[in-house]
């Protein structure tokens, strides 16, 4: 087998004294997408974060392209082909839309997203270009955030929680573009608790508990009841 | 007509203090550091230009050739060496460190250049000045400073709304985990930022310096004016900042007409009136955070 | 004869929180170290108050400037080490400290004793008043405010010719007194201030305002969310603050017998506090004695050096802020405890 584009090796990451991710391992294949699920505090964006750059593992080590990520800054590795899209959005508020956006690009990654490949996947962010970031409702928030992850033209994008605080029909539409987004060839990791968004969206799922996995399927061929069971940490019947 | 004259010498001194003032606006906006240290800094650079005007013979003006890059060096160090680490250090640690440095530069200058007053010669330009009527002329250095105060002021601006590098400084001030996210280097970035604020402190030395004498301890009161107009004007708004100095520098001058003895006193008082009924400052970021 | 409080309101008796696993856990402010250093202060205070005895009255006025440094030091870390406020403008109280014992008992006539703690109540009363609009900047506006203010209370005592104006004045209220036992008496005054102050700031630390404060300090929303009135035990210390070093001011001049505006009101004093503090270790209460006679040896030993010497004290402390924060005290790492405010959490008895 090739060398997966992203490789988790066994990864500690602790917040003081308490681990949030005990040796945990994640691989995903380039042009894969990958969900990861699990319930609050699993550790979902401490993995994420990880990957990033913004934390650092006690143990372990992230590999890109099968090369160690080891003390290489957040910054570095957006222009190594790692964007992420935090979160809660995390837009920036005093600045316009197009701003931000103009600010996912600042790495200069070269790639097919630019302003107008962004507009043209979310025509509503288009409309909302020259106001203030902060006065966009959720749904149009979470669009420029991802938008602006794309910016970076990524090889790998990180996608937490999309679907945090909106409605279903608003999150099946963000979800609509993720296919755009992948014929690309772009690598994608969403983490998500709404389940069944991760299984129509991914090709695999990864369910974490407390830090490590408890469970990794195909996601045509998972088994609902095993899943929740994992989900929640009992023991399926 | 002597209250006309003082209110246009007000305008004109207001775009001097705006010009003190962008450096320190530019630190809090960017960083969140408010740099004690930087009325002596500009002291720092008025000592520099002197250094320069007597060794080369040149004019002050021309000094800042030498003066701007230079301090514009001392910035990026100070914030890689020290401001950094302070920012590291928790709430406290930066203004302990600037209060430190400051008193530090101010007693290095006293030391190096003694207590007594300096100023730096402009020529026939400080004394020249076009008469509009009978009471009321306009000098051309408090003119040209108050333009280049605009200019300043303007110029920044422009780089913070247009550059590149200007809307990063912009996004890591508003959310600096995730402006790193976007590839920015914020450590760098700071570092730039520093260096651009401390580039504006040369030129505002310069023309403090040659505005009227200095010492070492001139550094207080620079501080103080340039932080009045940035409250007066709002914090976090370039533009506001400029209001903010003309509002200081006609509460001086109006009050200097009234008796010479109320010229400061006036600036404070009108300084701790608008923070009595506007504490958010004449001219408010439009979104504060 | 460890002393034994419960965490939150002090009821006397043992704490052991129900979580606690076998051998339980006593919440405890103080031990063997802080008795035993307790009976050290408590016999130099009583070394210190007999001195006037046998010692020279230039000892005694050198030791007047040392119990000022302690007081100025004490109270800058009440307002920075526990209230969190930067304050570049104590020099205020300070001035008005001096400048009320010189108009209360030079040009009013009361009793120059009884001037000093008027004085300083009156700069508590100016304090509280000018916080309200202090207390609109935060961080370093804040600082720079209080700087502004103390400039204003500069340039408008200035302005009052019955204390001399521009050019200061000399404290005479003192001449109907022998100078060997004027000189005594001002030092008692000064050792009884630092005293009052360190203990006042002490105890305050370990009533419930000294535990909204810890809660302010450490975290500030949640502070505020959580009931404790953040505003006001903020203003209390800035109040308290001013008074301590109204008390200072009129102890300086009671002890120099002159006040000049230039220096009484210079933000020198602001640096020696912040120095003292820093060096000595912020936070704590023995932190700024400590910094204080750091700084007065220092001063003692440096005197030769002019200008160097604040520059050589300001990079001191430069370092200490980002290398060492915790300062000279932290270096015991919590082995010694003089004054227990902070609780420590131990196995067993
Ligand atoms: N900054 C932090 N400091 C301390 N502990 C943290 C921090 N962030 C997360 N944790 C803890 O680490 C664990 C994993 O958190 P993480 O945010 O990764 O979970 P998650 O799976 O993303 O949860 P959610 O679905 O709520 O977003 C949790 O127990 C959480 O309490
Ligand atoms: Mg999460």
């Amino acid at each position: 087998m090739s060398t997966p584009l992203l490789e988790v090796d066994d990864v500690t990451v602790a917040y003081g004294d308490l681990p949030a991710l005990r040796g945990l391992s994640v691989r995903v294949a380039e042009g894969e997408t990958l969900a990861v699920i699990g319930a609050n505090g699993a550790g979902k964006s401490t993995l994420l974060k990880t990957i990033a750059g913004l934390l650092r593992p006690q143990r372990g080590d992230v590999r890109l392209d099968g090369t160690s990520l080891d003390g290489v800054p957040a910054h570095v590795r957006v222009a190594r082909g790692i964007a992420m899209s935090p979160e809660g959005r995390r837009l920036f508020p005093s600045l316009t839309v197009e701003d931000n956006l103009r600010v996912g690009g600042h790495a200069r990654r070269p790639g097919p997203w630019d302003l107008a490949r962004v507009y043209d996947l979310f025509p509503l962010v288009s409309e909302r270009r020259a106001r203030p970031a902060a006065n966009l409702s959720g749904g149009e928030q979470q669009a420029v955030a991802i938008g602006r992850a794309l910016m970076a033209n990524p090889r790998l994008l990180l996608l937490d929680e999309v679907s945090l605080g909106l409605a279903p029909v608003v999150v099946a539409q963000l979800y609509a573009a993720l296919p755009r987004i992948t014929e690309q060839g772009t690598t994608v990791l969403v983490v998500e608790q709404d389940v069944n968004q991760a299984l129509a969206v991914a090709s695999r799922v990864q369910c974490l508990l407390e830090g490590r996995t408890v469970l990794e399927a195909a996601a045509a061929d998972v088994d609902h009841a095993q899943l929740a069971a994992a989900y929640f940490g009992v023991e399926a019947r | 007509m002597t209250w006309v004259n003082a209110v246009v010498q007000g305008i004109l001194l207001g775009g001097l203090y705006a010009l003190v003032a962008a450096g320190l606006s530019l630190m809090f906006g960017v960083m969140r550091i408010v740099n004690l240290a930087h009325g002596v800094l500009a002291i720092g650079a008025a000592y520099l230009a002197l250094e320069v005007a007597d060794r080369l013979g040149w004019h002050p003006f021309l000094s800042l050739l030498v003066v701007v890059p230079v301090m514009a060096a001392v910035g990026y160090v100070l914030q890689r060496g020290l401001l950094d680490r302070a920012l590291r250090g928790g709430e406290l640690a930066p203004l302990l460190v600037t209060f430190g440095l400051a008193i530090v530069l101010q007693n290095l200058l006293l030391e190096q250049f003694s207590a007594d007053a300096q100023r730096l010669d402009v020529g026939s330009l400080g004394t020249a000045s076009i008469r509009v009527t009978d009471g009321l002329s306009i000098g051309w250095f408090p003119l040209l400073s108050a333009v280049v105060g605009l200019l300043v002021v303007a110029g920044l601006g422009q780089f913070l709304a247009r550059t590149r590098t200007g809307r990063a400084m912009r996004a890591t001030s508003d959310d600096q985990e995730a402006a790193r996210l976007m590839g920015i280097d914020n450590r760098r970035l700071y570092a730039i930022a520093t260096a651009i604020a401390l580039g504006t402190v040369a030129v505002a030395g310069v023309f403090l310096g040659s505005r009227t004498t200095f010492d070492p301890g001139a550094g207080a009161t620079t501080l103080i004016f340039a932080f009045e107009a940035v409250v007066i004007g709002g914090l976090g708004s370039l533009w506001g900042t400029l209001a903010g100095g003309v509002v200081l520098g006609v509460a001086q001058t109006v009050g200097a007409a009234i008796d010479p003895a109320y010229g400061i006193l006036a600036g404070h008082l009108v300084f701790l009136v608008v923070l009595a009924v506007r504490p958010r400052g004449l001219l408010p970021a439009a979104v504060a955070r | 004869m460890t002393r034994v409080e419960p965490a939150a309101r002090g009821a006397g008796q043992d704490a052991v929180p129900p979580s606690a696993g076998s051998g339980g856990v006593r919440v405890r402010r103080s031990g063997p170290a802080a008795w035993i250093g307790g009976g050290v202060l408590v016999v130099a205070v009583a070394v210190l108050a007999y001195l006037p005895y046998v010692s020279s009255r230039g000892t005694q006025i050198d030791l007047v400037g040392l119990f000022s440094l302690i007081v100025l030091g004490t109270m800058w870390n009440l307002l920075a080490g526990y209230g969190g406020m930067v304050s570049i403008g104590q020099q205020a109280w300070i001035g008005l400290g001096g400048y009320g014992l010189v108009y209360l008992a030079g040009t009013l006539g009361l009793d120059p004793f009884v001037s000093i703690p008027l004085a300083a109540l009156a700069c508590g009363l100016v304090a509280w008043a000018t916080s309200y609009l202090a207390f609109r900047l935060s961080g370093g506006y804040f600082a720079i405010g209080t700087w502004v203010i103390a400039e204003v209370v500069r340039l408008l005592v200035i302005q009052v010719d019955e204390v001399g104006a521009g050019s200061g004045a000399s404290l005479t209220a003192f001449s109907g007194i022998d100078p060997q036992y004027r000189i005594a008496y001002v030092y008692w005054v000064a050792l009884g201030v630092a005293v009052v102050v360190v203990l006042a700031v002490y105890l305050l630390m370990r009533s419930r305002i000294g535990l909204a404060l810890t809660a302010i300090r450490d975290e500030p929303t949640a502070a505020g969310s959580s009931g404790v009135p953040v505003t006001r035990a903020k203003r209390l210390v800035f109040v308290l603050a001013a008074v301590g070093c109204g008390l200072a001011g009129a102890v300086i001049v009671a002890n120099t017998l002159r006040v000049q505006p230039g220096s009484i009101f210079s933000v020198d004093y602001s640096a020696t506090m912040i120095f003292i503090v820093v060096i000595g270790g912020l936070g704590t209460i023995e932190g700024p004695i400590i910094g204080a006679v750091v700084y007065y040896l220092l001063q003692d030993g440096l005197a030769d050096l002019g200008n160097w010497y604040l520059v050589v004290v300001g990079v001191i402390a430069i370092a200490v802020t980002l290398l060492a924060p915790k300062g000279l005290w932290g270096l015991t790492r919590g082995r010694l405890s003089v004054f227990p405010t902070g609780y420590r959490v131990g196995r067993g008895t």
